[in-house]
């Protein structure tokens, strides 16, 4: 191989390398991406069954008198919570566009003030979008001294256009324990 | 040579050699470099192979008998980790070393001293991984595929040691792709265009791109991983506002691309020997080339296939689903071009052929188990258990570890000059053989019968399957020390081996004197399309 053909070569490998690197910036890129990309997908098809994690804006459809939506509250709290957390109804029926309150009990059995977080999860996944928390506990932290107890509540309305096939939905909170400022 | 300049600039590397541990700490000679990369991995395939046999005696039967529960665990994490990052992946970028200048005609790497970085990387990454597992609480504990927040609430103090080595693993990866990229696409001796290419060529160069796709995946997952543990973020943490099921799809974005840079190399071994020893040329050349780009690029979207049960909207699996069924028709185009090939072939059954002919064989099993786990509604039922243990290792290692032996027999009396001996090799073959069927297959029927995966304990219904699997189990690790008496013999001496050892074998690397001078191709061989090309009419 002659000097000239190996500068060529030379050349080539260095161009291939700048190439190369760009695609791996892209990849790099692309990781810190996934993540905000994944919240976004997850808000917009409700399908982490978080929903949306702000107050929504009423919907007024007109309410579906001839359907029966069941509502399951179900709570639970994390490991290591010294909390008491319950809901003071399980279930509720409830016609789709209907606006209802639920309210949620909370006591801190420690001797200490503690702060916790209540994140939701609504299933079948695919009911998430349909139903709107117009006020929830949910959206900020609860601090409670020792042995306060405390009542909360969420108020909701399941859109009228909720899909024919869901009958009960079930709508869980998981109390975390909340550190830091 | 038609310059002095070029001669004059090999010449210099020819220069003062090196002796002793210098010579291999600072080499940037490809084949050593290669040959450091094979030392390594068969190093790591021990350490493994001994801690799969921890876990396969503590099944030998029912109940506690060996060790601890959450020393069983630190087995089958340290297991997996180590057969998949040190002995199945450099494995096969030793091979790539070795083989792939000789096989473009080029002088060496295109970037030799990045190479030697890339290898060194190793070493460190897997003492500071194996020394995790003495200090204190433990090494990894959480399986190979570090779910949060095992990983990370539940982890052992060690992690951020893991952590480390993955990222040095990954970068020794990413670099060594590089590498491999940079070669193939500038240093093929002139008149080879990619269609050109030997399928080894081919599929590394496709596996080298997946590489650089989705290793900064796995970086950015432990990374999350790290902030999570130390720094207070929520990235997997549910209590702050993260998912944990976010921490999955991420490891399996990069994990499913991860599973076929761990086979498609395999294929290109399997596409050298099988036309080799059937003295004919490889059948559908280009539809293997198109299958094995087709077989990349599916591995994108893929990967929530190993994530059914945790609860995906019915769309989302019913794409995955079919998506990974799909998967199954390019692997076929690559057994149906197989046995074509050997179709009306004249087979002569040396060793690398035997363990080819297993491997497509068993790979095949593995497959379709495979696409047996990809039903959803049968996934709920295997997911976890035994029957995806016994899959992953039908394809992991009567599959791509045969091919990486397969490959070994096929280029070691290139690399030394001797021909491996054929009496033990073909006893090194079928205790393999007996061996890998008897420990895998009973655990498709554990696993139907409900056994689960990574549990050191179990119900006395499975006692046969484990003890036939453990049987199999030391059967096959102990055969493997056959292998290196064989290497070993081989480097020695033995029945000298021509520059083509093989009757059928073609390539460029059959043309350099064997064994394989320390520098060779300082001028571009010739290539005559019609007359070299895998591809030619």
């Amino acid at each position: 191989m002659n000097s000239l053909s190996l500068r060529t070569q030379q050349q080539g490998i260095r161009r291939t390398l700048w190439w190369l690197l760009l695609m791996l910036c892209g990849s790099v890129a692309f990781t810190v991406a996934l993540v905000p990309l994944y919240d976004v997908f997850c808000e917009l098809t409700g399908i982490n069954g978080k929903g949306v994690n702000s107050a929504q804006v009423l919907q007024s459809t007109g309410i579906d008198q001839q359907r029966n939506v069941e509502v399951q509250m179900v709570t639970r709290t994390a490991a290591g919570m010294n909390w008491h957390f319950s809901a003071t109804l399980s279930h509720k029926a409830v016609h789709p566009g209907e606006i209802h309150q639920m309210w949620f009990r909370m006591q801190n059995l420690g001797r200490t003030t503690g702060r916790a977080h209540a994140v939701p999860s609504i299933s079948p996944a695919e009911a998430s979008n349909y139903f709107l928390k117009l006020e929830c506990f949910c959206f900020n932290d609860q601090q409670l001294a020792a042995e306060e107890v405390l009542e909360v509540p969420v108020v909701f309305q399941i859109r009228s256009d909720l899909p024919e096939d869901l009958h009960r939905l079930t709508l869980a909170y998981t109390l975390y324990p909340q550190t830091g400022p | 040579m038609t310059s002095n300049s070029y001669s004059s600039a090999t010449e210099h590397a020819h220069e003062p050699q090196l002796r002793g541990l210098k010579r291999w700490l600072l080499t940037t000679n490809h084949k050593e470099i290669g040959t450091l990369y094979l030392i390594f991995s068969l190093t790591m395939f021990f350490i493994g192979g001994t801690m799969a046999l921890v876990i396969r005696a503590e099944l030998f039967q029912p109940g506690l008998q060996l060790v601890q529960p959450e020393f069983f665990n630190q087995m089958t994490t340290m297991h997996g980790l180590i057969m998949v990052f040190g002995a199945v992946m450099p494995a096969f970028v030793g091979l790539a070393n070795w083989m792939v200048p000789l096989q473009i005609g080029a002088p060496d790497m295109a970037l030799p001293r990045l190479n030697n970085f890339s290898f060194w990387l190793l070493p460190l990454a897997f003492s500071l991984l194996l020394s995790s597992l003495f200090m204190e609480g433990g090494g990894p504990n959480f399986g190979w595929t570090f779910y949060a927040p095992l990983s990370t609430t539940y982890a052992p103090p060690s992690t951020n040691f893991f952590i480390l080595s993955i990222h040095l693993a990954g970068i020794s990866s990413i670099l060594g792709a590089i590498n491999i990229i940079a070669t193939i696409l500038n240093m093929r001796t002139p008149a080879m265009k990619l269609m050109d290419m030997p399928l080894f060529v081919w599929t590394w160069l496709i596996t080298a791109f997946l590489l650089l796709a989705v290793m900064p995946v796995l970086a950015g997952v432990v990374t999350m991983m790290l902030l999570d543990i130390n720094f207070g973020t929520s990235f997997f943490n549910a209590a702050g506002g993260g998912d944990p099921v976010l921490f999955q799809h991420l490891f399996w974005f990069f994990g499913h691309p991860e599973v076929y840079i761990m086979i498609l190399p395999a294929f290109g071994i399997a596409s050298m020997i099988v036309p080799a020893f059937a003295r004919k040329r490889l059948f559908g050349y280009r539809s293997m080339v198109y299958a094995t780009a087709s077989i990349a690029i599916l591995s994108f979207v893929v990967w929530a296939h190993h994530m059914f049960t945790v609860g995906l909207p019915l769309a989302a699996q019913l794409f995955f689903m079919y998506a990974t069924m799909l998967i199954a028709v390019p692997t076929g185009v690559k057994v149906f071009n197989w046995v074509a090939t050997l179709f009306h072939g004249s087979i002569s059954f040396e060793v690398p052929m035997l363990f080819t002919l297993a491997f497509i064989v068993q790979f095949t099993i593995g497959g379709l188990s495979g696409v047996m786990l990809a039903i959803v509604p049968a996934d709920y039922q295997y997911h976890d258990t035994y029957f995806v243990v016994a899959h992953f290792h039908y394809v992991l290692v009567p599959g791509a570890v045969f091919a990486i032996i397969a490959g070994v027999y096929y280029w070691l009396p290139k690399w030394t000059g001797y021909y491996p001996d054929e009496t033990l090799g073909r006893w090194h073959f079928w205790l393999s053989v007996i061996g890998v069927n008897l420990t895998f297959f009973p655990m498709h029927f554990s696993g139907l019968a409900g056994m689960p995966r990574r549990i050191p304990d179990y119900a006395l219904q499975f006692a046969d399957f484990n003890l036939l699997s453990s049987l199999g189990g030391f059967l096959f690790g102990l055969s493997q020390l056959l292998l290196v008496w064989v290497v070993v013999r081989c480097v020695r001496g033995g029945k000298p081996a021509p520059d083509n050892p093989w009757e059928g074998a073609e390539g460029l690397e059959w043309t350099v004197p064997s064994p394989a001078p320390l520098h060779t191709f300082s001028t571009p061989p010739e290539f005559i399309p019609e007359r070299d090309s895998p591809s030619r009419a």
